[in-house]
């Protein structure tokens, strides 16, 4: 299946989700970026040009990596996975940053913005837009920057304005509607990049391609190493930018399962969650742009979310993916931050890997499936992000009492500095 | 056509009609009739009334606000449709639904038309939904005599004009300049100009928004304009100063 091709459809339409839900004032914006968009897709130069640049500054091809201890451990299937943590910048959002920035280059714009949750998209635009010589501005929640300041830090040396965003609940979702109030006023000199495969049409789609190179990767090296296509796949999914784009590899193949996994929070009936999919309280609504599966009331006001991950705790859903679910080709499931927090310290233990908290949202998924599977089955996990640059994240995460007292001395520090 | 041939009645008498704004539940709904009450004296048209929602991304700071409190309130789109059909039956200005595609499609595009036209409603702006996502609700709003409002733009080329233009009924409203709600705008001769561009695409009336605060505004807008629409300026005076400092407002403007 091609889920691009909209020649039987509407444009940007998948299934009944998708489409485009903003004021009449950027309708040449987006035009105009779904034309520039059209062109560089249908340009095999853009994609080779693409393709070498992500190649000598972000370290692709990532490799795919065995884990021997964690599968003999679990006792059931062969754990791989796609590391995608090992890109600069730390995460799979380098990709999408990099393509829009090309992107950006061919609008002829000199100017960024994006929005940022826990500020893995937004450091990463800062580094496009230093590398590529734009102005950046990243709108992220003041709850986010109060909680984020390690990102917050490197954006603003990296040269990007942080603006701290004080409406609704102060994070993601807020941030993306002042990017969109900032876009509605300078979309003649300004691109908005935005961090995941969500917002309105050609978003979705763009920020997928983007992010397909890790699928088209994973396929070659996973038949390179084992000779035969994993059984499943494991991604997180906060808009679902890094899963559709692993998850695109394999799309027409029948006997690989995938599998969405989102921030289960305080677990099922808690209200404390971001799942859309996993779990029965969303259901499908119209904002920030597209039409997809919302966490919101009946009034179709959007709830509170909650996550351990800031990057996975969204109302929202990659349109693509309440599709793909509708149609049986991805199944989704939920992680709670309790076994998340467990996973995380057993990878650490046994494969001296540090996944971020958002991505162990799919190991913690494939550890609960994997010892029921074969020895001679195959689990990928798309490795989307590394952990240890969210030392101050994962340290409170896993109550580290050393860590605390450390910050305590560093506190004091500061204090007697100041005096 | 109601809303039209409203407009244009009034303007046998009047250059310019104003149509204001109230965001309902804020800062509560006695507070809300308080405004309109002086509005009605003041002459005001026309009033639309927002429906508060959890993510206006095209309103301005104010707006903003005002929606998230009167959601913190407790606001819920029954008690809206039931201060609609008070304002209606107490008031002679025509009514408006104004607030975010969402609101309207949770409930159902049918139901939404139902329980606007019986709250006395005569039509409804949703500067979230685009022309080509709202064909079919568009239909069933004149099929029942309620008239979508269609945004014209100071971005909008010649070709999306004339689109508009065909999909008009009732009022259009025109965006005055870029950007959000409520940030003051230089109501000038460019201004003019567009009113002028969107005239050639369309026979309905105009209204013109974003920006309007004082009596100089009206004034350049008097004769290229049918309507200028007040929204956050008002507010801002209600939050400054009270009743009567509303009251002063529409007074000066008139």
């Amino acid at each position: 299946m091609d889920i691009f091709d909209f020649s039987s459809g509407r444009e940007g339409y998948y299934g009944q989700y998708g489409g485009v839900f903003l004021p009449e004032v950027l309708h040449n914006t987006i035009e105009e970026l779904l034309h520039c968009f059209r062109e560089c897709k249908e340009d095999p130069d853009f994609w080779r040009e693409y393709v070498r640049l992500l190649q000598n500054y972000s370290g692709r091809p990532t490799p795919v990596t065995h884990l021997p201890n964690l599968s003999s451990h679990l006792g059931g299937a062969q754990i791989y996975v796609k590391r995608d943590d090992l890109n600069h910048t730390g995460s799979h959002k380098i990709n999408n940053v990099m393509g829009q920035g090309l992107l950006c280059q061919r609008l002829g714009k000199k100017k960024v913005i994006a929005e940022t949750g826990a500020g893995q998209h937004g450091y990463a635009t800062a580094t496009m837009a230093a590398r590529f010589g734009f102005d950046c501005k990243i709108y992220m929640g003041a709850v986010d920057v109060a909680r984020q300041r390690p990102n917050v830090f490197w954006m603003e040396n990296l040269g990007a304005e942080v603006i701290a965003v004080q409406d609704g609940q102060k994070t993601l979702k807020d941030a993306i509607n002042e990017c969109m109030r900032d876009w509605v006023l300078n979309m003649t000199d300004t691109h908005y990049v935005l961090g995941t495969a969500c917002g309105p049409h050609p978003f979705p789609e763009m920020v997928s391609w983007f992010q397909s190179i890790i699928g088209i990767e994973a396929r070659e090296q996973i038949l390179a190493l084992v000779g035969k296509l994993p059984d499943r796949i494991y991604a997180c999914v906060g808009g679902g930018s890094n899963a559709i784009g692993i998850f695109q590899g394999f799309l027409n193949d029948e006997n690989v399962e995938l599998v969405g996994c989102e921030a289960g929070g305080l677990g099922v009936g808690s209200n404390m969650h971001a799942a859309r999919l996993a779990y029965n309280d969303a259901s499908v609504g119209v904002a920030q742009g597209y039409k997809t599966y919302f966490l919101q009331n009946q009034q179709g006001n959007m709830l509170e979310t909650h996550s351990i991950a800031a990057g996975l705790d969204y109302i929202g859903i990659n349109p693509i993916f309440s599709y793909l679910w509708e149609q049986d080709k991805v199944r989704f499931e939920a992680a709670t931050d309790l076994e998340v927090k467990e996973a995380l310290r057993l990878i650490m233990r046994m494969e001296g890997l540090i996944p971020a908290l958002e991505t162990t949202h799919a190991f913690a998924s494939a550890i609960k499936e994997a010892p029921t599977m074969a020895a001679d089955q195959i689990i990928l996990i798309n490795q989307s992000g590394r952990g240890d640059k969210d030392i101050f994240m994962i340290a409170d995460a896993l109550d580290d009492q050393q860590w605390k007292s450390f910050i305590k001395d560093k506190a004091t520090q500061y204090r007697l500095e100041e005096n | 056509m109601e809303l039209a041939t409203y407009i244009r009645e009034r303007r046998q008498e009047k250059e310019l009609l104003i149509m204001a704004h109230v965001v309902c539940g804020y800062p509560s709904f006695e507070e809300n009739m308080q405004a309109l009450e002086i509005m009605e004296q003041a002459g005001v048209d026309l009033v639309e009334l927002q429906f508060p929602f959890s993510e206006p991304s095209a309103d301005g700071p104010i707006f903003v606000r005002a929606n998230e409190e009167s959601l913190k309130s407790g606001t819920t789109i029954d008690q809206c449709f039931d201060f609609m059909r008070a304002v209606t039956s107490r008031f002679t200005f025509k009514v408006l639904m104004m607030g975010y595609y969402n609101t309207v499609f949770k409930m159902g595009e049918k139901d939404f038309l139902e329980r606007l036209s019986a709250a006395g409603g005569v039509a409804f702006i949703l500067p979230d939904l685009p022309i080509a996502e709202s064909v079919m609700l568009r239909k069933t709003a004149l099929s029942r005599g309620i008239d979508p409002i269609i945004f014209m733009t100071p971005t909008s080329s010649e070709k999306r004009l004339s689109e508009l233009g065909a999909a008009s009924s009732g009022m259009v409203y025109v965006v005055a300049r870029k950007g959000v709600t409520g940030t003051k705008s230089n109501i000038d001769a460019e201004v003019v100009a567009l009113l002028q561009r969107c005239r050639m695409h369309t026979d309905v009336p105009l209204g013109l928004g974003f920006g309007i605060s004082n009596r100089d505004d009206l004034q350049v807008l008097r004769g290229t304009a049918d309507v200028a629409i007040i929204g956050t300026a008002a507010l801002k005076t209600w939050q400054n100063a009270g009743p009567f400092g509303l009251r002063d407002f529409f007074h000066a403007l008139s």
